[in-house]
């Protein structure tokens, strides 16, 4: 059980980690105005997608779309969180934080709060975009509700990958580096195509990508509708990276202590 | 109860690279403390043991009265930290980084905002306390880095290398500063590669390098070890021999540079009245007189036969922090 004091300094280590990202143009602009371009350039130019067989019936193709976007952005806001802690390491503000009588634990957790702040910034403004062009939710409030859970949620599991990158490297650019990944491990999946009409290999590949479990429940509320199934898949895509995560970020905060 | 006691001390890094050596010392509360020594003399790593941001790999440490391997969270409430080139970030504003080190040191909430505007008040940052770091001078960052570190109003005080890279006015106001709150019951252990920070500010000088402290006292204890007062006399054309003759009745005559003649007092300042008399009395025109008293680069060339800029110079970065950099790629 967390102190009340360590409850409040990972707080104010969240509430830091997000306005340093929000002051940080190169930070803040590939979470918003990447997966956003990307959206618009394929539901512009691939808009016919949805008549192709095998294309699952939706209303449009931004429908099916917004999912994938979401997702895509909260892997950047990890890799974002993870390039903040690197930059902190790097310019020795870690060495303010360890030096303080606080748990150890704490700087991480304060970095994956401010990870789900901006996990919770691109579900509104994802919706926001949805909203604006008439995407029917057919969940409603309740799936709406749902969706900005599971981006969160996504968010810190995503952001705990990206701080262990950043503990065991304490390098921004060896965690900038793994940019391009995302979108391997994002074309891999059912973020931009459903998995009936993914090649092989991608296709069996999708079927396993835990983003894909993520983005499946994502995309449920929009377009179709909850399935006890997909939703414990996310659950468990999400329970599965985080732990990773964690694991790795102890194991890299252990390294870090160990060689100062 | 001293404030800081290190027996032992030793960190090894990987690759058999010993930044510090078997360190023992001893920082009386109340005390500044000066850790002198150039680049890589392992300064930095030695505070990063005493503030328990690094384990150490042999020895004790204990700061006040604290373990720093077994009860380092206790050595962390107790210690204020101002690490080498200001740790600040530059996205913050200054009022931001001190409520959030209040924050990390469990100030109660109702008092974070008056303790951060007495804080900036009194570094002098009041005016520019709401804008971002970044636009602060070096000054400025030392300045509000050294407020950080005093939130807590800490029994013991580090700063490493608090004015490397300042400019004199700075440095005095930092100074100032350091010396203010010892007076107010602050130990302070200061590190620095300045000679003259080390002898105006501190109490007790330790000298270190290649990791091993080769020199330890008070500044004006450590000078007297390495020799007398010298005076440096230049005479008009024409006298030399005669004042070397005057010279070497008042103590052991050193050898002349740039033609100016050396003599080591045997018996300190005291004798220069004497000497000025006795070249009047043989007719020597003085052009130049001057009393150097021995300083702390005599001692570090003493004990290590190098002067302390010219090993800072040659010197490799910090071992402590390059093994670090190392590590992390």
């Amino acid at each position: 059980m967390l102190s009340r004091q360590t409850w409040r300094v990972i707080g104010t280590l969240g509430l830091r980690s997000a306005k340093q990202t929000f002051r940080r143009p190169q930070l803040m602009a590939p979470l918003i105005v990447f997966p956003t371009l990307l959206l618009a350039i394929q539901v512009g130019g691939a808009g016919r997608a949805v008549d192709l067989e095998g294309f699952p019936p939706v209303d449009s193709f931004l429908a099916f779309m917004l999912a994938g976007a979401m997702i895509q952005s909260t892997l950047l806001a990890g890799n974002s969180g993870g390039i903040a802690l690197a930059v902190d390491i790097e310019m020795g503000f870690t060495d303010r934080l360890l030096a303080a009588p606080i748990p150890r634990y704490a700087m991480v957790f304060g970095r994956l709060v401010g990870t789900a702040l901006l996990g919770l910034f691109t579900a509104f403004w994802f919706l926001a975009i949805g909203f604006v062009f008439g995407v029917q939710f057919t969940e409603g409030p309740l799936g709406i509700v749902v969706m900005i859970a599971l981006v969160v949620a996504s968010a810190v599991a995503f952001g705990s990958i990206g701080a262990a990158i950043a503990l065991r490297s304490g390098s921004a650019s060896v965690v900038q580096g793994m940019f391009p990944l995302v979108f391997v491990i994002l074309f891999l999946s059912t973020a931009f195509f459903p998995q009936d009409l993914l090649q092989q290999p991608a296709q069996a590949i999708a079927e396993y990508n835990p983003l894909s479990f993520i983005i499946n429940a994502v995309r449920d509320p929009v377009v179709f509708a909850f399935t006890t199934e997909d939703m414990l898949k996310a659950l468990l895509g999400i329970a599965i990276i985080g732990a990773l995560g964690a694991v790795l970020c102890a194991r890299a905060m252990r390294h870090r202590l160990r060689v100062g | 109860m001293a404030a800081i006691e290190v027996e032992g001390l030793e960190r090894k890094f990987e690759g058999g690279i010993t930044a510090v050596d078997g360190v023992d010392l001893e920082v009386a509360d109340g005390e500044i403390f000066s850790f002198l020594g150039p680049n890589g003399a392992g300064k930095t790593t030695t505070v990063r043991m005493l503030t328990t941001l690094l384990r150490p790999t042999g020895g004790v440490a204990r700061v006040s009265g604290h373990n720093v391997v077994e009860d380092p969270a206790a050595v962390r409430r107790s210690i204020g930290v101002a690490l080498q080139e200001a740790a600040l970030d530059p996205l913050m504003t200054g009022r931001e980084l001190i409520r959030l080190q209040a924050t990390l040191h469990a100030l109660p909430p109702d008092q974070v905002t008056s303790r951060a505007d007495a804080l900036l008040r009194r570094v002098g940052l009041t005016d520019a306390a709401d804008r971002r770091i970044g636009g602060y001078s070096g000054g400025m960052q030392r300045r509000l880095d050294l407020a950080s570190a005093l939130v807590h109003e800490p029994r013991v005080l580090f700063l490493d290398e608090p004015t490397t890279g300042l400019d004199p006015v700075s440095r005095k106001t930092i100074w100032e500063e350091v010396e203010k709150l010892n007076d107010e019951g602050t130990t302070v252990f200061l590190t620095t590669q300045y000679l003259e920070e080390a002898d105006q500010l501190a109490d007790r000088v330790a000298i270190i390098s290649d990791g091993k402290i080769v020199a330890e006292g008070t500044p004006a204890s450590l000078k007297a070890e390495v020799g007398k007062p010298r005076l440096e006399v230049s005479v008009a054309e024409g006298t030399p021999a005669e004042c070397e003759d005057v010279l070497s009745e008042f103590g052991e005559r050193l050898p002349a540079k740039d033609g100016t003649m050396i003599v080591e007092l045997s018996r300190g300042a005291a004798e220069i009245a004497p000497v000025v008399r006795a070249l009047d009395e043989r007719g020597i025109l003085v052009e130049a007189l001057e009393l150097v008293e021995p300083t702390l680069d005599d001692v570090f060339v003493e004990k290590t036969g190098q002067h302390l800029e010219a090993a800072d110079d040659e010197s490799a970065p910090d071992p402590g922090t390059g093994e670090r950099e190392a590590l992390a790629e």
